[in-house]
C-alpha cells in the first residue's frame, strides 16, 4: 500500500513539472485532431505539400527557415527533378573566376532562401520587429501546431478601448494581444493545385502542419520506431518476470 | 536454501588470473555471490536502474560529442544537425535529453526509499554520504548539459544559477566573472561547462564505486531494518536479484522509451527551441522539473545571500540525517509516527516543486514560504521529536523468521 | 504446472527442468536482441550524415584548362585531378602493354569515348592515400613521393608498392566544356 503511495507520488511528481511548464502562457488554444498526433500519427503527404505552398507563396516573403535544405522537401513528396526546379528558382552566393562575389543556381543541398541578409536587415524592413526563423517554431511555441493554426485565425477588429500601438494588429491568441505581423492570410491567397478550396482556415492547417513536418522532421520513423520498441519490450517484461517468478520459486524453495 | 559460498575455481587460467588480479573474485563477490538479505522488495530495484542510467548517459552522450560543436556560433545549429541529418541522431538526443529526467526519476526514488528505510542510520552513514555527494555531482553536470544546446532557457538558465555566487559577500562578483571567463554568459561560459559536463560523469563512476564499495561492506538495508544474522538470512545476489533488476529494468525500459518515442518534448521547454539571444529574456525562467523543489526554495528567501543558503541547506541538511534522527528502530514499518512524517514530506516536496514552476507572485510566495519552512523543520524539529517520542512497534527476531515464519528452523 | 499435468509422476522433475532451461535461454536471447538493436543506432550514427551524402557532386569548367595542363578540384573532401593530356601522353598511355601491369586496364576504359584528352581521377594513392605528384615518375605520369609508387599517363600504377590503378570517379560531360564529378 505504501509502495503504491510513493510510485503515484513519483509519477505525479513528474506529470506536475511538465504540466506547469506548459500551463503558463494566457489565451485558449483549440487543440486539433492533426493526422500526426497519437502514437501512429504521420503526415498528411498533401497537406505537407499544400503547406510549403503557403509558406513559400506568403510567410517566406519575411520568414526564413534556415535549418531546412531543399533536399529535404524529397521526404513530403516531391521528386528528386521537382526539388531541383524548387531549388533552381533561388540564387546562393558564390565566387566567380576572379574571385568576386557572385550567385547562381541554388541546388538541393543547398538551405532555404533566407528572405533577409541578416537580423538587422529583416527589423529594418518590418519595424523594428524580427520575424522569427520557423524551422522550429512548432516546437518553439507552447501549444505548437495548434498555437500556429489559432494564431493565424487569431485577427479579429480591436476592441473599442484596447490601445493598439501603431504598427501592431489585434491578436486574439497572440501574448498580449499586439502583434507585429499584419493578418497574412485571406480567403483564396494562394491557388492550390489540386483544387482544395484555400480558405484561412485550410491554408492555416496547411500550413501548421508543414511546419510541425519541419521542426519535427523524424516524427513518422520516431513514432514507427516506438511501436516496435514498446512491442519488443512488453514481450521482454513477460519474459523477464516469468524467469524472475521460477527463481523466486527454487530460491525460497517453498 | 543456504546463500553464499565463496568464489571457487578449477580453471587454471583463472586461478593465475586471480593470484595477480583477484578481479573475478571481486565480480563474483558483488554480482553472484553477494549475500542480498531474502525480503528487498521492489523499491531495491532502483539503484541498479541508477547505474544503468549512469551508463545510458555516458553512452549516448559521447556520441553526442561526435556530433555537437561547443561554440556560441554553432552549437544550436549542431544539435539541429544531430535531429535532422545525423543517422538515429534525433533518437540519441531524445535518449540523452529524456534520460537526464529518467535519471531523477530514479535517484529520487532512491533516495526516499533511504529516507523511508531509514537507509542512513549507522552503520551505513558513508554510504548515505556518498549518495547524495552523487546527487550533488548529478545536479551540477545536468545544470551544465542543459546548457549545452545553447536555447534561450540554456542560456538564462545558465545566466540565472551563475549569477547566484554574486550573492558571496565581498567575493561575489569576481567568482561570477570567474565561472563565465568574461563579463556575462558567452563562449568561453560554454567551453568550460561542455568540459565539466563530458568530466563529472566520469566524477560520478568514481564515487559510485565508492558507494558500492561501502554497501558490500555493510550490506544492503532490506525493509525490516534488521541487520542479516546469518545465511538463511540471504540468498545468492544471482541468479535471484539479477533475475529481478532484469525484470524491474524492462519495466522501466517501457517508462523510458514511452518518453523517448512518443512523448520527447513534454519534459522540457519550448524556448529551448530557440536559440540564445542575451538581448531578449524569456517571460517565464523554469528550470527543468527536477530542480523545482530547490527553485521553489531559493524563491522562497526574499534576499539574495539567504535564498542561496537556504537552497543548499536544503540538500546539505541530508547529510545530517544519520544524526537528526536517533530512533533506535531503522524501518518506517515500524514507526507508526514516522512513517506519516515522511510522507507529509513527500506532499511537501511535490507542493515545492509546484510552487518552482509558477510566477514568483501572490499567493505561490506565501505557500512556497510556508512549504519551505515545513521542509526544514522536517529535519530539524519533526525527525528528532519523532525519535525522541516514538513508540516503535515491535521489531521481528531476524529477517528469516519475518519472511518464511516457524519453517526457517526446519 | 503445464508441463506437470501433461507430463507423468516419474517425468515431472525433467519437465519443470526443460521448462524453466526454456524460459532462461528464451529471456536471455531476447535480451541479446534488445541489445543488438540498441547498439545499431549506436554504430550507423557514425555513417555519413544526410547532409554530407547531399553535397557529393562538383562541377569542373575544362574551357580554361590548356592541353598539358591540369587542375585540382576537391570532391567529397577528396582531391581530384583533371588532366587535359598531350597528344604523346595519350598515345604512350594506349600503347603500354597490358602484359607488364599489376591493375590491367585499357586507357579506353579510364576515359569517356571520344574525350580521350580528359582524364578524371582521383588523386588518392591508392597505397596508404598519401596525393602523387604530377608529371613526375618513370612513366610520364605521377609518383607517390610516400613509398615510391609510379603511375603512368592514364594513371595505372606500374611501378611501387600501391596494389591499384588510381580510381575514377563517376563523372559525366554535361557540355563539351563542363563536367559534373559524383
Amino acid at each position: 500500500m505504501s509502495s503504491f503511495k510513493l510510485g503515484a507520488a513519483a509519477l505525479l511528481a513528474l506529470g506536475l513539472g511538465a504540466g506547469v511548464a506548459q500551463a503558463n502562457e494566457g489565451a485558449h488554444i483549440e487543440k486539433l485532431d492533426w493526422s500526426f498526433n497519437g502514437a501512429f500519427g504521420t503526415f498528411d503527404r498533401a497537406a505537407l505539400q499544400r503547406g510549403y505552398q503557403v509558406y513559400k507563396e506568403v510567410c517566406a516573403s519575411c520568414h526564413s527557415m534556415k535549418y531546412l535544405s531543399y533536399r529535404n522537401l524529397q521526404d513530403i513528396g516531391f521528386s528528386e527533378a521537382e526539388v531541383k526546379a524548387l531549388a533552381a528558382q533561388y540564387e546562393v552566393p558564390a565566387l566567380d573566376e576572379a574571385g568576386d562575389p557572385t550567385t547562381v543556381k541554388a541546388k538541393p543541398s543547398d538551405r532555404f532562401h533566407s528572405p533577409f541578409p541578416n537580423e538587422v536587415a529583416a527589423r529594418a524592413a518590418n519595424g523594428g520587429a524580427l520575424p522569427p526563423d520557423l524551422s522550429l517554431i512548432a516546437k518553439a511555441r507552447v501549444g505548437g501546431p495548434d498555437y500556429i493554426h489559432a494564431l493565424l485565425n487569431g485577427y479579429h477588429e480591436t476592441p473599442a478601448g484596447f490601445a493598439l500601438p501603431d504598427g501592431k494588429s489585434y491578436n486574439t491568441v497572440f501574448p498580449g494581444n499586439a502583434i507585429g505581423m499584419p493578418k497574412p492570410l485571406s480567403d483564396d491567397q494562394v491557388t492550390y493545385a489540386d483544387g482544395t478550396k484555400a480558405t484561412v482556415e485550410q491554408m492555416s492547417r496547411d500550413v501548421a502542419t508543414f511546419l510541425m513536418w519541419a521542426a519535427e522532421p523524424k516524427l513518422e520513423d520516431r513514432k514507427r520506431a516506438g511501436v516496435k520498441v514498446m512491442g519488443f519490450l512488453g514481450l521482454l517484461t513477460i519474459f523477464t518476470f516469468l524467469t524472475y517468478r521460477k527463481v523466486r520459486r527454487k530460491v525460497q524453495g517453498h | 536454501m543456504s546463500s553464499s559460498t565463496p568464489f571457487q575455481t578449477n580453471s587454471k587460467v583463472i586461478k593465475w588470473i586471480e593470484a595477480r588480479l583477484p578481479i573475478i573474485s571481486t565480480i563474483d563477490g558483488a554480482l553472484v555471490s553477494y549475500p542480498a538479505p531474502r525480503n528487498l522488495n521492489y523499491w531495491w530495484n532502483f539503484g541498479s536502474l541508477a547505474g544503468f542510467m549512469l551508463v545510458a548517459q555516458i553512452v549516448t552522450g559521447i556520441i553526442l560529442v561526435m556530433h555537437y560543436t561547443p561554440h556560441v556560433t554553432l552549437a544550436f545549429a549542431s544539435v539541429e544537425h544531430i535531429m535532422r541529418d545525423v543517422n538515429y541522431g534525433w533518437l540519441l538526443r531524445y535518449a540523452h535529453a529524456n534520460g537526464a529526467s529518467m535519471f531523477f526519476v530514479v535517484v529520487y526514488i532512491h533516495i526516499l526509499r533511504g529516507l523511508y528505510y531509514g537507509s542512513y542510520k549507522a552503520p551505513r552513514e558513508l554510504l548515505w554520504w556518498l549518495g547524495i555527494v552523487i546527487f550533488l555531482l548529478m545536479m551540477a553536470t545536468a545544470f551544465m548539459g542543459y546548457v549545452l544546446p545553447w536555447g534561450q532557457m540554456s542560456f538564462w538558465g545558465a545566466t540565472v544559477i551563475t549569477n547566484l555566487f554574486g550573492a558571496l559577500p565581498m567575493i561575489g562578483g569576481d567568482i561570477v566573472t570567474w565561472l563565465w571567463g568574461g563579463f556575462s554568459v558567452d563562449n568561453a561560459t560554454l567551453n568550460r561547462f561542455f568540459s565539466l559536463h563530458y568530466l563529472l560523469p566520469f566524477v560520478i563512476c568514481a564515487v559510485v564505486f565508492l558507494h558500492l564499495w561501502a554497501l558490500h561492506t555493510t550490506k544492503s538495508s532490506n525493509p525490516l531494518g534488521i541487520e542479516i544474522k546469518g545465511d538463511q538470512d540471504t540468498v545468492p545476489f544471482h541468479p535471484y536479484y539479477t533475475a529481478k533488476d532484469a525484470f524491474g529494468l524492462s519495466v522501466f525500459l517501457m517508462f523510458f522509451a514511452y518518453w523517448v518515442f512518443f512523448n520527447p518534448n513534454a519534459l522540457g521547454h519550448p524556448d529551448n527551441y530557440t536559440e540564445a539571444n542575451p538581448m531578449v529574456t524569456p517571460a517565464h525562467i523554469v528550470p527543468e522539473w527536477y530542480f523545482l523543489p530547490f527553485y521553489a526554495i531559493l524563491r522562497a528567501v526574499p534576499d539574495k545571500l539567504g535564498g542561496v543558503i537556504a537552497m543548499g541547506g536544503a540538500i546539505v541538511i541530508l547529510f545530517f540525517m544519520p544524526y537528526l534522527d536517533f530512533s533506535k528502530v531503522r524501518s518506517a514499518k515500524f514507526r507508526p509516527i514516522y512513517k506519516q512524517a515522511f510522507w507529509l514530506f513527500v506532499i511537501d516536496g511535490l507542493i515545492l516543486g509546484y510552487v518552482g514552476a509558477m510566477p514568483a507572485e501572490g499567493i505561490w510566495i506565501i505557500i512556497g514560504r510556508i512549504a519551505s519552512v515545513y521542509y526544514f523543520a522536517h529535519f530539524i524539529i519533526i525527525v528528532p521529536l519523532i525519535s525522541w517520542f516514538e513508540k516503535p512497534l515491535p521489531v521481528p527476531e531476524s529477517i528469516a523468521k519475518a519472511v518464511l515464519g516457524d519453517a526457517a528452523k526446519a | 504446472m503445464a508441463t506437470s499435468s501433461s507430463a507423468g509422476h516419474d517425468a515431472h522433475g525433467s519437465g519443470q527442468a526443460t521448462r524453466r532451461d526454456f524460459l532462461y535461454v528464451a529471456t536471455i536471447g531476447l535480451g541479446a536482441v534488445a541489445a543488438g538493436a540498441t547498439v545499431w543506432p549506436l554504430i550507423d550514427q557514425m555513417n555519413p550524415a544526410a547532409d554530407v551524402l547531399a553535397l557529393s557532386s562538383t562541377e569542373v569548367d575544362l574551357s580554361k584548362i590548356a592541353e598539358g595542363q591540369g587542375i585540382t578540384v576537391m570532391w567529397r573532401g577528396k582531391p581530384v585531378f583533371v588532366r587535359h593530356r598531350t597528344e604523346k601522353e595519350i598515345k604512350e598511355a594506349e600503347e603500354a602493354p597490358l602484359s607488364e601491369m599489376r591493375d590491367p586496364a585499357t586507357d579506353a576504359s579510364r576515359v569517356k569515348e571520344g574525350k580521350k584528352q580528359w582524364l578524371v581521377m582521383v588523386g588518392v594513392c591508392t597505397h596508404l592515400g598519401c596525393i602523387p605528384l604530377g608529371q613526375q615518375g618513370d612513366y610520364d605520369g605521377w609518383f607517390c613521393p610516400c613509398h615510391g609508387s609510379h603511375y603512368d599517363s592514364s594513371g595505372r600504377i606500374r611501378k611501387g608498392p600501391a596494389p591499384l590503378n588510381l580510381a575514377i570517379p563517376e563523372y559525366q560531360f554535361l557540355s563539351d566544356t563542363k563536367i559534373k564529378i559524383g
